[in-house]
Parts: C-alpha cells; sequence; structure tokens
C-alpha cells in the first residue's frame, strides 16, 4: 500500500472539522464530534489537556491550524517566565560531564568515610531528583509546545532508563534533554542513535561494559559479552518482540555493538560522551538476520541501526505503539498500516508518521474521544492544567506518581510505562485519584512554594484558594458528559470542582 | 478421586448456605477448602536460581561461575548445605529452619516451556498460565479464585503492589492494596458528604463503577480488619518493639499475615517483587543478589512465623519468569535464561527436598549450550498445589489451566 501524498495529508488535517472524509474512510462512524469537542480532543491526546481558554481558543484558530502547530514546535517559542525558571535549575542545565564528576566526587568522600558527606549525598541527591521533576513537570504544564512534551514522555518510556541505577541518577536529565528531546518529532534513526549512544543508555542496559571474550583467560580484567542491550533494542526500541529475530541474532548483535561504551573518569573530566573502544570489540565475523556482517568496527553497529530504524517490522511495531497512545489501547489495524506504509516512505520521519495519524478518521472519531484511560502521569498534569493554578512546588505532584505506582524517572524495567486502562485502572488507584482531585479542588496541596526541610518556614506561603468550579467546567469544556454535568449540579456547592476532577470523564482522556 | 469430589461436594453444599457473618461463615465445614491459603510471589526480572539452589556439588559449577558462583558449605561466604550437592545461598538463612523442618522444597530446572527469553512476554505467561499465548485475557489466580468454592468478597482475591497485576486480572474480583501500609488508613471517601458526591458519580457508571464499588468494599474489609487487629496482634508487636524492618518486603509480608490472620475470607495473595535482572556485579555470597535475597528470605520466614497455626494451611509458591545463563557473563553477572528454581514453603509441602528432573550443570545438559532446561512445566507444580492443597476438581482445574499438557510433575512436592 502507498501512503498518501504529503500535501493531501495536510488538506486532510485542516479539514478534520469534517471527520470522515471519502477515501479510506471506514464505515460511517455516528455522529460526528462537535467543534468543541475536537478541539477537547485534541487538547487531551496532542496535550497534557486543556488549560482555561484552550477549549475555546482551539475551536476558534481550528484543530487543523493548531495541530500542525504543534507539529513544528521549533518554530513556538518558550514563554520568558518559563524559559527564565528552566535556566534557574542549575542540575539540569550543567553537562552530563558536570553532573557526574559531582556523583563521583560524592561517592569517593562517602567511601573514604568523609564526616557529612553522607549528608551532602543525600541532599545532592534530593536536590537532583527534585530538579530533574520540575524541569519536566515545568513544561508539561506551561510549554506551549505541548506536543514535544507529549513526546517526551513516549519517548521517555520508549527508550526507557532508570534513573535509580548507579551513576544514572547523575545522567537522566543529560539523557533527555540530549538524545530524547531534539530528535522527539525528528529522525528515528537519529533518536535511536542519539540514546543508543548516550552513557545513561549505555549504562543502564550495560552495553558499555560488554566486550569480545579476552583470549587470555588469565587477565586481570576478564572481557565478555553482555546481551542486555542487544535483546532490548531488538524486543523493545525497534522490531518488537514477534519480530522475527532468534537468540543467535541477540547474541551477534551484542557482538557487533562491542566496543559501544564511555569512560566514566573522560565524561566527568572532558565531557566524552560515547566512545568506541576498538581494543572491546569483537573482531570477527558475525551472521545476523541472515545477513553475513565482515569486521567493520563501529560501523557494524551503525549499519545494524540504520537496517533496525528501516525494517518494516520496526515501522510496524512502533506505528502500532504510536497509535495505542494517540487513538486507543486496541488500535485499529487499517490505522497501523497507513502509519507503516508513512514510515516507510518517509525513513522514519516521525513528524510525517504523526501527521497521518492525526489526520486519520479512526483519530478523530467519537470512538477514539475519551477511549483512553489516563495514566498517573496525564492524571496529574491535567488536573493541574485545567485547575490553572500556578506551580512552584512540584513535590505534590511527584508524590501522587509515585503513590500511584507511576514515580517519575522511576520504572525499573527497559519497557518503560504503559499507557492503557489494563495497566492503570483499579480500585485503589480510582481512590487516590479521588483524594489528590479533592485536595487539589479544595486548596489543600502545597504547590505554592518549595520550603527545605532544613529551613525555618519564614513566612507562610500564601494558602491557594479553593477552585471555582463554573471556571473548571469551563475549562473542562467538551469533555464532560451530561450525566457528569447533572450530578455535578445537584452535589454540594464546596465539592463540584473536586467531584469534576475526579469524575469519570476526568480519568479519561 | 472420590474423596476429593466428596470434598468438593461438600464444600459447595456449604457454599450455599449463606453465611450471617464474616465469623460465623468461617467456623462453617466449608471452612476446610477455604481455609486453605494460597500466596503467590514473583520475582520480576528473573532470579538467578542457579545461586539460589546452587548445584554446589556439580564438578561443572565453579568452573562455569568462576566470580559469582558460591563457596562450598563450610567455607567463608558458603553456601548452606541442604543435601550434601545443592546449597542454599547464605542470604537466605533465615529460610534454614523451615527447611529442617520440612516445609520448605524446591523444584529445580522447572519454568515455562515457550522459549522465549523476553522479561515481559515470559512474566506474561507464567501470569496467564498459557505460555506462548499472548491472547488470554485473564489471570490464572483469578481463574483460580473463580473455580475455588465458596462465595466471592473483593478480598477473597488479594495482590500487594503498586498496580493491579495480570496475574489477578479477570472477571472475578480482586483487590490491590499499596505498599506502603497505608491501605488500613481512613481516606477522603470516608467522610460521608465526600462519598455521596462520588457514589453518585460512578454508581452504575459503565467503565469505572464496578473498580469504584470494589475499591470502596475492599477499604470497608480492610478498615474493619484493621480495627480488630489492634488488640490482637499486640503481643507480637512488642516482641518486636515496634523496630522497623530493614527493607520493604518484610514489612510487606508482616501486613499480609496480620490482614489473613484476621480476615477468613482472604484466600489468595499475591505479591511481585523487582530488581533481579542481574546482568552485571550481581555478587556471590555477598554482594547485589545476595542484598535482595536476603530481605525477601526474611520476609518469608516473617510471613511463616506471623501466620501462626494458619501457616499450617497456607502454601507459598515463589516463581521467576525464566532463569539465567549457566555460565557467568564478562561483567561478573548472567544473562537470560531458561529453567529456574520454584519455591515451596508451607505445611502442606513435602520439604526438606529439591525436586525435579536434574541432569547436573554440565555442556552436554545445558539448553542450547547455554542455561538449565525446563524439565518440569511450572504449570505441573501449580497444578498439583491447585489439586492436593485447595482441592479443586479435575473440571476446574482445566479451566485455571487450559491446553495443560498431559504429563503431570512425577513427584509429590505437595501432601494429599
Amino acid at each position: 500500500m502507498r501512503p498518501h501524498p504529503l500535501p493531501v495529508l495536510l488538506l486532510c488535517a485542516a479539514l478534520c472539522a469534517q471527520p470522515a472524509l471519502a477515501g479510506a474512510a471506514p464505515p460511517a462512524p455516528p455522529a460526528p464530534l462537535a467543534p468543541e469537542q475536537q478541539a477537547a480532543h485534541v487538547l487531551n491526546r496532542l496535550a497534557f489537556g486543556p488549560r482555561p481558554g484552550d477549549v475555546e481558543r482551539v475551536t476558534r484558530m481550528g484543530v487543523g491550524r493548531w495541530i500542525d502547530e504543534q507539529l513544528q514546535p521549533e518554530a513556538i517559542a518558550l514563554p520568558a517566565a518559563l524559559a527564565a525558571r528552566l535556566d534557574g535549575l542549575g542540575t539540569v542545565t550543567r553537562s552530563a560531564g558536570a553532573s557526574l564528576e559531582e556523583y563521583l566526587a560524592l561517592r569517593r568522600q562517602v567511601r573514604d568515610e568523609d564526616e557529612g558527606a553522607r549528608q551532602r549525598r543525600r541532599e545532592r541527591d534530593a536536590r537532583v531528583a527534585r530538579e530533574a521533576a520540575e524541569a519536566r513537570l515545568l513544561r508539561a504544564l506551561e510549554s506551549p509546545r505541548q506536543l514535544e512534551e507529549v513526546m517526551v514522555d513516549f519517548w521517555y518510556n520508549h527508550f526507557n532508563v532508570f534513573a535509580g541505577k548507579g551513576i544514572d541518577r547523575a545522567l537522566v536529565t543529560s539523557y533527555e534533554n540530549e538524545a530524547i528531546r531534539p530528535h522527539a518529532l525528528g529522525s528515528f534513526r537519529d533518536l535511536l542513535g542519539a540514546t543508543a549512544k548516550h552513557p545513561a543508555m549505555l549504562f543502564y542496559l550495560d552495553n558499555a561494559v560488554s566486550s569480545a571474550p579476552d583470549p587470555n583467560p588469565k587477565a586481570k580484567r576478564k572481557g565478555g559479552l553482555n546481551e542486555n542491550y542487544a535483546r532490548e533494542l531488538m524486543e523493545l526500541h525497534t522490531l518488537g518482540v514477534d519480530g522475527g529475530y532468534t537468540q543467535q541474532d541477540v547474541t551477534e548483535l551484542a557482538r557487533m555493538l562491542t566496543g559501544w561504551t564511555f569512560d566514566q573518569r573522560r565524561l566527568a573530566a572532558g565531557g566524552e560522551g560515547f566512545r568506541f573502544d576498538p581494543k572491546r570489540h569483537d573482531q570477527g565475523s558475525k551472521i545476523w538476520l541472515g545477513q553475513a556482517i565482515a569486521p567493520d568496527g563501529q560501523r557494524e553497529g551503525e549499519r545494524a541501526l540504520d537496517v533496525l530504524a528501516l525494517h518494516p517490522t520496526t515501522a510496524r511495531h512502533v506505528s502500532r505503539q504510536l497509535a495505542q497512545y494517540f487513538v486507543s489501547d486496541d488500535p485499529p489495524q487499517a490505522l497501523v498500516e497507513r502509519m507503516t506504509a508513512t514510515w516507510r516512505a518517509s525513513g522514519g520521519d516521525i513528524r510525517a508518521v504523526l501527521r497521518t495519524l492525526f489526520a486519520s478518521p479512526e483519530f478523530m472519531s467519537t470512538e477514539a474521544a475519551g477511549a483512553k484511560f489516563k495514566t498517573p502521569y496525564q492524571f496529574v498534569l491535567s488536573a493541574l492544567r485545567a485547575s490553572g493554578v500556578a506551580v512552584a512546588n512540584v513535590g505534590p505532584l511527584t508524590n501522587t506518581m509515585s503513590q500511584l505506582g507511576m514515580p517519575l524517572y522511576g520504572c525499573q524495567t527497559p519497557d518503560g510505562y504503559k499507557n492503557t486502562q489494563e495497566a492503570w485502572l483499579n480500585p485503589d488507584a480510582l481512590t487516590r485519584r479521588i483524594a489528590f482531585a479533592t485536595a487539589l479542588a479544595g486548596g489543600r496541596l502545597p504547590l505554592a512554594a518549595f520550603q527545605p526541610a532544613t529551613q525555618p518556614a519564614t513566612q507562610s506561603a500564601p494558602a491557594p484558594l479553593p477552585l471555582d468550579p463554573a471556571a473548571l467546567q469551563a475549562a473542562l469544556a467538551g469533555s464532560l458528559s451530561p450525566r457528569t454535568l447533572g450530578i455535578v449540579s445537584q452535589g454540594p456547592a464546596r465539592l463540584r470542582a473536586a467531584m469534576l476532577l475526579g469524575s469519570p470523564d476526568f480519568m479519561q482522556r | 478421586m472420590q474423596r476429593r469430589d466428596f470434598l468438593n461436594a461438600l464444600a459447595l453444599g456449604a457454599g450455599i448456605v449463606l453465611p450471617l457473618g464474616p465469623h460465623a461463615w468461617a467456623a462453617t465445614a466449608s471452612a476446610s477448602a477455604t481455609r486453605r491459603k494460597l500466596v503467590v510471589v514473583m520475582l520480576r526480572g528473573a532470579v538467578d536460581g542457579l545461586n539460589v539452589v546452587a548445584p554446589v556439588g556439580d564438578e561443572n559449577y565453579l568452573r562455569l561461575r568462576p566470580t559469582i558462583g558460591l563457596a562450598a558449605p563450610g567455607m567463608e561466604g558458603g553456601a548452606l548445605d541442604l543435601d550434601g550437592y545443592f546449597g542454599l545461598h547464605p542470604a537466605l538463612a533465615s529460610l534454614q529452619p523451615l527447611w529442617q523442618h520440612k516445609k520448605l522444597a524446591f523444584v529445580h530446572a522447572s519454568g515455562s516451556p515457550d522459549a522465549t527469553r523476553s522479561h515481559f512476554d515470559a512474566q506474561d505467561y507464567m501470569e496467564s498460565a498459557t505460555p506462548g499465548r499472548k491472547n488470554t485475557p485473564d489471570g490464572w489466580m483469578n481463574r483460580l479464585v473463580a473455580a475455588l468454592p465458596g462465595s466471592a468478597t473483593p478480598s477473597r482475591l488479594l495482590g500487594i503492589g503498586p498496580v493491579m497485576p495480570r496475574i489477578l486480572a479477570g472477571t472475578a474480583a480482586a483487590v490491590n492494596l499499596p505498599n506502603v501500609a497505608s491501605a488500613a488508613k481512613a481516606d477522603v471517601l470516608d467522610r460521608p458528604e465526600v462519598a455521596a458526591a462520588f457514589d453518585a458519580l460512578y454508581g452504575g457508571h459503565p467503565r469505572f463503577g464496578r473498580a469504584y464499588a470494589d475499591g470502596r468494599s475492599a477499604h470497608r474489609e480492610v478498615l474493619d480488619t484493621a480495627i480488630e487487629k489492634d488488640h490482637d496482634s499486640a503481643p507480637m508487636m512488642a516482641a518486636d518493639r515496634g523496630a522497623p524492618l530493614p527493607n520493604g518486603f518484610p514489612d510487606d509480608a508482616a501486613r499480609l499475615a496480620t490482614l489473613m490472620r484476621n480476615d477468613p475470607r482472604i484466600q489468595l495473595a499475591f505479591v511481585a517483587l523487582g530488581g533481579w535482572d542481574t546482568h552485571a556485579a550481581q555478587g556471590a555470597g555477598s554482594g547485589q543478589l545476595a542484598n535482595r535475597l536476603a530481605p525477601l528470605g526474611q520476609g518469608l520466614a516473617l510471613l511463616a512465623e506471623r501466620l501462626g497455626p494458619l501457616f499450617d494451611d497456607t502454601l507459598v509458591v515463589v516463581m521467576s519468569e525464566f532463569g539465567r545463563t549457566a555460565r557467568e557473563n564478562g561483567n561478573g553477572g548472567t544473562d537470560h535464561g531458561h529453567g529456574n528454581v520454584m519455591w515451596l514453603l508451607g505445611g502442606n509441602v513435602n520439604g526438606g527436598k529439591v525436586y525435579g528432573e536434574w541432569e547436573g550443570v554440565g555442556d552436554a545438559a545445558l539448553n542450547e549450550g547455554r542455561d538449565l532446561p525446563v524439565n518440569t512445566d511450572f504449570r505441573s507444580v501449580l497444578a498439583q498445589v491447585s489439586e492436593r492443597h485447595l482441592l479443586l476438581g479435575d473440571k476446574q482445574l482445566a479451566q485455571v489451566f487450559p491446553a495443560m499438557p498431559q504429563r503431570t510433575a512425577a513427584f509429590q512436592v505437595v501432601k494429599g
């Protein structure tokens, strides 16, 4: 199947106000989404939910134009206030090398049993974690480049790195800002290469320590192959677990990637991230995915990434994951096939694949609107955005995400967090979400200012006010059902804001 | 067979007589079946079974694992002798008394027959109990609770962890509690006005109504239990002087024991623990793996201790999605393998023995030349537990473990 030429797709995006165009449209959908519902839908999917005024603004400008704008984040300026706050986060803006240098120095001091070093390390770890969360959440809450932040969430989980593993504590912000965000809407091959070579990934999935077996068994430091990254590279990042590769292919790919490493001291001292170490590289020839691979040093791995990035199986696997994230837990196969075709025709251009997705009748449909159950991350962010409350202290947000089983940067396994209803809907989760909604609506979350526990509270921050239910209802126009609106209008006035944010409608996007 | 059918009939018949209250209910004859408990502990990430129950008596063992292999029993950091051939990891010393009292057994070279070395697929298969079949909608513990005699209450099938696990998913009600001991605290929905507001929003809601209702009734059950427990477990708390335990699992295990003692309706429980994917620097007698095994062993021992007499009616199964390579890799770790070891604890276990067809760890015995074979299908062990311990009938057994291979375990690790 050949993809539609790009202009047609653009036209389709612009005309999405009249969904279900002729051509590849599925059987006639039920009542189409009203313009306000369409605006709410795209704000729930390409953004972390509407802020006050967003639904009206997007309705007025047209969802097609807004989608086009979101697909070009480089043309959208960050507001000065947000940029200034991000610039003020010292542990986020510094280089990976500087971050690692501090981490290693404190680790040495702790090993030397330097008095107070443990305390300093605890404070440093807390500050690094707090600022990383602050940078991520402030962007997600306030950046007008919402789709970029949504794609950062998607790709971070796709190429997950667990911040709790050793030195990755010091490296995840660099990983997100240098390997993920710049490529979030770019070329998949570039994204794949950037993650493959970032020290955070090299360390997390152990490729940094993988090497050809040492021919000298008495060598002091014994070498050897580590399959961890090679396996997840095919299973999770590209082909998918049913991608048709064998254990032999995993071993051979691991051999091709030997020597892809980094040196902690060089990174800390001189900022060198990736290095290819020919001494670690397995010089033999390999057979991978049925192809003979002649010895060629680092280029063996580069070619493997080329093959994987453009492989039809990768195109289908990642297209399906994108469709699952943006459309429904079990996305329509026809849509996945069209996205796959765009992937192949565009050489893995993420923006082009997303254009196909957003322009599709399957995306702009009544079946899709509200079909996704929000992850804890999406629930917390969308509640804050709808509330319009300014967030100085992200602590209550990160705590809630942790309680709901989704600590930020805290997914231990390389498959990242899932985004399906099956993964997140359970009785306890609903109760906790309702508790969060009630606290936020009642103005009882300490969002105003961050007070380090070590400092005495000098002056009490102004207490946040309870939310105005009418304003909240206006902000959420287009995603509240008549049933919910009816029940809320019957509820006690002081609980109505809580009821809106804790309603069944607000659990879904 | 006849006896089991009789017991089933008895249990089913008694189940029809609706209980007047939880305690009256627990005292009826139906208790013979429902009194029996099953706790499943899943080690996500593939624990290195060859260093949990290590073949220290095999001449190949230390050749395959020169830096991470456990030293022989009696040496510094050495394994704890089990039967003269196998040795237990020294970090699991807290389980030694259970072994000596024959309440702990292992099934080695066991696992899923599916050859996948993907953590995620293999865990999925172990939770659905349909290896190789991805579209199974429910987990086997959910099918099991549906097949067991007795009336359904949400807390009968209990999980402890941040999210509802696959193994509990399905049509029967199940409850998931968070890890921290906050589940038994009052929450915002205990305020009548708030409860009324959200009951109205969620009552009869087609998508979320059931999850909401299950959450409320489970919360009430747990709260009731927590209120009762205060005087009941006071001596126990005094005995350890309220000292916090070193790591998460012992806390959860202690809480689980308290819940099970106080709420006879809890029959099946599930806990998952992560952090076993030791590709690098896993250590031998001490180190990374030892640091994870120690709180696991302590938690299991604590669970046994705090269940008290109920431990005799409880069976604990510890399992992991697959084993790890027999050879250590270049980084003092191990890669994804195949066969592993299952652990069984409880009064109904024929303990003090390592079961399973064992061929050693010589090169010729290894699966694909790299890891333990699966000589015992994990489902045949679970089926034996369901049949002999939980007294499940043949028909129900086929519902819980559909498409089971004919071959049953050649040993009886569970008492009849």
